[in-house]
C-alpha cells in the first residue's frame, strides 16, 4: 500500500491528475451502483458539464491573460455582459458566426476600456473592475431598450430569438460525418456494451465528442495554444514577466504598458466569446442576467488552476459538472453526493496511510456528514445547488491559498520609468 | 495644501459628472433624442417635492451602504459583499420581526439588532479566511455574494416564506410595532405639505446618526486613527503597535454590521414584510457611491442624494419616450470617471506641491536630479 502512494507521489503532474481523474469516476459509479442510476457518468450528464464548463473556461483564460500581465480583473463579468449582448444583436443582424466576431469585440471594447483606466491612468484594479461590471450591465439595457424595441419581438431586458451555431459529432469517436459518410460510433458503441466501469468512461467521452460545437472545440483548443502562447514564446515571456516584475521588465527593455494592454484587451475578447458561447450555443437569445456571475466563476476557475491554463481547464469542468447537477434532478444528486463522501473518506485513510492523523480526521468526519445527509434527506435544494461553485471555490481557497501562487505583482501600481 | 484638498474633493466627482452626463447626451443624440430636453424634463420632475422625498428614501440605503463599504475602504479593505450581506440580513430581521411582538420602540431595536448581527456574522467569514487562511477579502466576499443569494432564495422559499397564500410570496407582516413611523407628519408641522404617497422614512435620522457616527469614528477616535494609518502604511502601523489581524477583523465585522443595516429603510419603511423583489443591488451601487464620496460620510451623502435623484427623476423619460436606462449609464461612467479623475487631479496637486515647495527653498528637483 505505502509502495504505491510513494510512486503516486513520486509520479508527474499529468499522471497524477489522471490518476484523480479516474478515481473520482470510479467513486461514482460506484455511488451509482449504490443507488441505482446511471445518469451520474452518463453522456448526457458529461456533455452538459461540457457545456456549461466552456464559458467559466474562456473566461477563466481571459483572466489568465489579464493577470499574468499583472492586471487584476475583477471587470471579465461585465464584459462577458457585453459579449453576450453584441453576440445576440449580431446573429440577429448578420448571422451566428457575424455574432461570435461582435460579441468578441464587444468584450474588447470593455477590456479596452479596463486597461485605459489601470494601464494609464493607474486606477485600482478592483475599483476599476467593479466599475466596469455596473458600466457593462448599465450600457447593455440601454442598448437594449432601443434596439429590441417590442416591434422586433424583444423588449427591456431580451433579445428576439435568434438562430445559434449548429452542434456536430467528431467523426470516429462519435460517428460524425465525414464528407456526407457516416463513420462509426467508437464511444457509444463501448458505452451499450454496459461493461463496469470501461462503459462509464466510454459514456463520458461518448458525452465530450458527440453533439458539440465548433466553439466547444474553440474553447477547448485555446487551453493548449494558451499555454504554448505564454510559455513557449517571447511574447509570453515578456506579457508574464509584466504580472512577476514589470520594474525588471521594464530595464530587459519589454514595453510593459503596450504588454499589459494586449493581456487585459485578449482578457475582455475571451470574456466576450464566453458571452457569445452563452447566447449562441446554450440559449439561443439574449436575456438580461443571464451570465449570472459566470465571469466571477471564471475567477474562481483562475485561481483553483492556480493561474495555469490545464489548472483553469480543470476548474471550469469541475464548477461545470456542479452546474449541471442542477437539471439532473434528485436522485443524480444524492447520488453524486454519496460519491463526494466515499471521495472524502477515501482520501481521509490516504492521508491516515500518509500519518497526517489531523487532516486524516477531519476528511473522514466530513465524508461522515455527507454520509449522513445523504441517508437523511431525499432532495437537495435546487437553490442550494446553486451555490455549489462558490463553496468550492472558498474551500479551495481555504485549503490551498498557501500553495496557491498568483503572479507576484499581480494588481500592482505600475508607471513607466518611476520606482517599484 | 488646503486648495490642493479642496481641488480633489470637489472638482473631482463635478468633473466626473460632467464627462458622465456628456457622453449620455452623446449616447441620447446619437440614437436621434434631444438631451438638454431630456436633462431639463428630469430637472422639472424630480425638484417636485414629492420626487425630493422619495429621492431620500432612495438615498437612505444607498448611503448606508456606502458607509459599509468606506470602513473598509479607509483600511485598504475591499469589502464587495455588502450586497448578499444585506439581502441576507433583512431576510433574518423580517422573519424575526415577524414572529416576535412587543413595544414599538423595542420591537425596532430587536429587529436592527438581529440584522447587525447577521451582517456582522456574515462578514466576519472572510474576515476569518483572510486573517487565518490568507485568502483575499476581494475574492471571499464575491463568492459570498453569490452564496448569500443562493442561500436566501433557500430560506426564503423553504424556510421563511409565509403559510398564507397570497398574490405575492413573501414572509409574514411584521407587526405594527415593529415599523418605523415615517416624518411626512413632522413636515406637514414645520409647514411642508406633501401629497400623499410619499413618505420621507423615518430611517433617515437612523442613516443620519450613522453618518456622523462614522465620521467621528474614522477620523476622531483611537480606533480610526489605527484603521487609517493600517490603510495607509500598514508596516509603519503594526510597527507603532497596531495588530493587523485584530484590526482586519473588527473593521469586517463593523463593515458587515452596516450592510446588514442597509435594507432596513424599506424594509420597515416600506414593505413591512419581505418579498421576492426585495429591491437589490444597493450593495454594488453603494460601492460607486463610496468611491462617488472619496470615503467622506458629506460626500458619500451627495453621492447617494445624487444616485437617488436620478433614479426618481428618470421614471419622467420613458413617459417622454426617452429610454430611462440611459441614467445606469450615468451612474456607470460617474464610477468610472470619478476614479480616472481623481487620479489625474492628485497626480496634478501633488506636482504643483512639489513645484511651489522647490520655488519656496531655491531648489530645482530637475537639475539637482541631474546633477547627482
Amino acid at each position: 500500500m505505502s509502495t504505491l502512494v510513494d510512486r503516486y507521489r513520486k509520479a508527474d503532474r499529468g499522471v497524477r491528475v489522471v490518476v484523480i481523474a479516474v478515481a473520482a469516476v470510479l467513486v461514482m459509479t460506484l455511488a451509482e451502483l449504490v443507488t441505482g442510476t446511471s445518469d451520474l457518468t452518463s453522456r448526457s450528464t458529461a456533455s452538459a458539464a461540457l457545456r456549461l464548463a466552456i464559458p467559466i473556461l474562456l473566461a477563466g483564460l481571459g483572466g489568465l491573460y489579464s493577470e499574468r500581465s499583472g492586471v487584476v480583473n475583477i471587470g471579465l463579468e461585465g464584459m462577458m455582459i457585453s459579449g453576450t449582448w453584441f453576440a445576440a444583436w449580431g446573429a440577429w443582424m448578420f448571422g451566428p458566426w457575424e455574432g461570435v466576431i461582435l460579441g468578441v469585440l464587444g468584450g474588447a471594447v470593455f477590456g479596452l476600456l479596463h486597461a485605459l483606466a489601470t494601464v494609464t491612468f493607474n486606477v485600482d484594479h478592483i475599483v476599476s473592475g467593479v466599475a466596469i461590471n455596473i458600466l457593462g450591465l448599465g450600457a447593455m439595457r440601454f442598448l437594449s431598450s432601443i434596439v429590441y424595441t417590442p416591434e422586433t419581438g424583444g423588449s427591456v431586458i431580451q433579445s428576439p430569438p435568434i438562430d445559434g451555431l449548429p452542434n456536430i459529432d467528431l467523426p470516429f469517436l462519435a460517428g460524425g460525418q465525414l464528407f456526407g459518410w457516416n463513420s462509426p460510433d467508437f464511444f457509444g458503441w463501448l458505452e451499450n456494451l454496459e461493461l463496469f466501469f470501461l462503459s462509464d468512461i466510454a459514456g463520458i467521452l461518448r458525452g465530450f465528442t458527440g453533439g458539440i460545437n465548433w466553439l466547444t472545440l474553440l474553447g477547448l483548443a485555446l487551453v493548449p495554444i494558451t499555454a504554448w502562447l505564454l510559455w513557449k514564446t517571447p511574447w509570453g515571456l515578456r506579457l508574464r514577466s509584466c504580472g512577476e516584475d514589470p520594474w525588471a521588465a521594464e530595464s530587459l527593455g519589454v514595453r510593459v504598458l503596450r504588454m499589459k494592454y494586449y493581456g487585459v484587451i485578449i482578457s475582455g475578447m475571451l470574456s466576450g466569446l464566453a458571452g457569445a458561447f452563452l447566447v449562441l450555443v446554450q440559449a439561443g437569445i439574449y436575456r438580461e442576467g443571464m451570465t449570472g456571475g459566470r465571469g466571477f466563476i471564471g475567477l474562481g476557475a483562475l485561481i483553483f488552476g492556480n493561474w495555469m491554463p490545464v489548472g483553469v481547464l480543470g476548474g471550469s469542468l469541475v464548477f461545470g459538472f456542479g452546474d449541471s447537477l442542477r437539471f439532473r434532478g434528485p436522485e443524480v444528486v444524492r447520488s453524486f453526493i454519496l460519491a463526494v463522501a466515499i471521495g472524502l473518506i477515501a482520501y481521509g485513510a490516504y492521508s491516515a496511510v500518509r500519518s497526517r492523523l489531523r487532516a486524516a480526521i477531519i476528511q473522514i468526519v466530513i465524508g461522515a456528514a455527507f454520509l449522513v445527509y445523504y441517508l437523511q434527506v431525499v432532495e437537495v435544494s435546487n437553490q442550494l445547488l446553486a451555490a455549489l461553485p462558490y463553496v468550492i471555490t472558498l474551500l479551495v481557497l481555504a485549503a490551498a491559498s498557501q500553495h496557491l501562487r498568483m503572479p507576484a505583482a499581480d494588481g500592482a501600481r505600475y508607471a513607466k520609468g518611476e520606482a517599484r | 495644501m488646503k486648495s490642493g484638498r479642496l481641488l480633489t474633493s470637489v472638482v473631482a466627482p463635478a468633473i466626473a459628472l460632467i464627462i458622465a452626463f456628456g457622453f449620455a447626451a452623446i449616447a441620447l443624440l446619437l440614437v436621434g433624442i434631444d438631451p438638454l430636453t431630456a436633462y431639463k424634463e428630469m430637472w422639472v420632475f424630480g425638484t417636485t417635492p414629492e420626487s425630493l422625498i422619495i429621492t431620500v428614501n432612495n438615498a437612505i440605503p444607498l448611503f448606508v451602504s456606502a458607509l459599509a463599504v468606506a470602513v473598509g475602504f479607509k483600511m485598504g479593505l475591499f469589502n464587495i459583499g455588502v450586497e448578499g450581506t444585506y439581502l441576507l440580513a433583512s431576510l433574518f430581521a423580517a422573519y424575526v420581526g415577524a414572529q416576535i411582538s412587543t413595544t414599538p420602540v423595542l420591537h425596532v431595536t430587536a429587529i436592527l439588532l438581529v440584522a447587525v448581527l447577521v451582517g456582522a456574522g456574515w462578514a466576519w467569514i472572510p474576515a476569518y479566511l483572510k486573517v487565518k487562511r490568507g485568502v483575499h477579502e476581494v475574492i471571499a466576499t464575491i463568492m459570498l455574494n453569490y452564496i448569500a443569494f443562493a442561500l436566501s432564495a433557500y430560506l426564503f422559499l423553504n424556510v421563511f416564506r409565509a403559510d398564507t397564500a397570497g398574490l405575492t410570496i413573501a414572509t409574514d407582516l411584521i407587526p405594527e410595532t415593529g415599523w418605523i413611523p415615517s416624518l411626512t407628519p413632522l413636515l406637514a408641522a414645520i409647514g411642508i405639505e406633501v401629497r400623499a404617497g410619499a413618505n420621507l422614512q423615518g430611517f433617515l435620522i437612523i442613516a443620519i446618526a450613522l453618518g456622523v457616527g462614522y465620521h467621528y469614528l474614522v477620523n476622531k477616535s483611537r480606533f480610526g486613527y489605527d484603521l487609517r494609518a493600517s490603510g495607509i502604511n500598514p508596516t509603519a502601523a503594526h510597527a507603532s503597535g497596531v495588530d493587523p489581524k485584530k484590526m482586519i477583523i473588527r473593521t469586517m465585522l463593523i463593515s458587515g454590521g452596516l450592510a446588514g443595516l442597509v435594507g432596513i429603510a424599506p424594509l420597515l419603511g416600506f414593505y413591512h414584510q419581505y418579498p421576492q423583489d426585495f429591491p437589490r443591488n444597493f450593495g454594488f451601487n453603494g460601492i460607486a457611491v463610496a468611491l462617488l464620496g472619496r470615503n467622506n460620510a458629506v460626500g458619500m451623502a451627495f453621492g447617494a442624494l445624487l444616485f437617488g435623484f436620478m433614479q426618481r427623476s428618470a421614471l419622467i423619460l420613458d413617459l417622454r419616450d426617452v429610454p430611462k436606462e440611459i441614467v445606469t449609464i450615468i451612474q456607470g461612467i460617474v464610477v468610472l470617471a470619478v476614479v480616472i479623475v481623481y487620479e489625474v487631479v492628485s497626480k496634478y496637486v501633488q506636482r504643483r506641491v512639489i513645484a511651489s515647495a522647490a520655488a519656496a527653498t531655491d531648489f530645482d528637483p530637475v537639475t539637482s536630479a541631474e546633477a547627482a
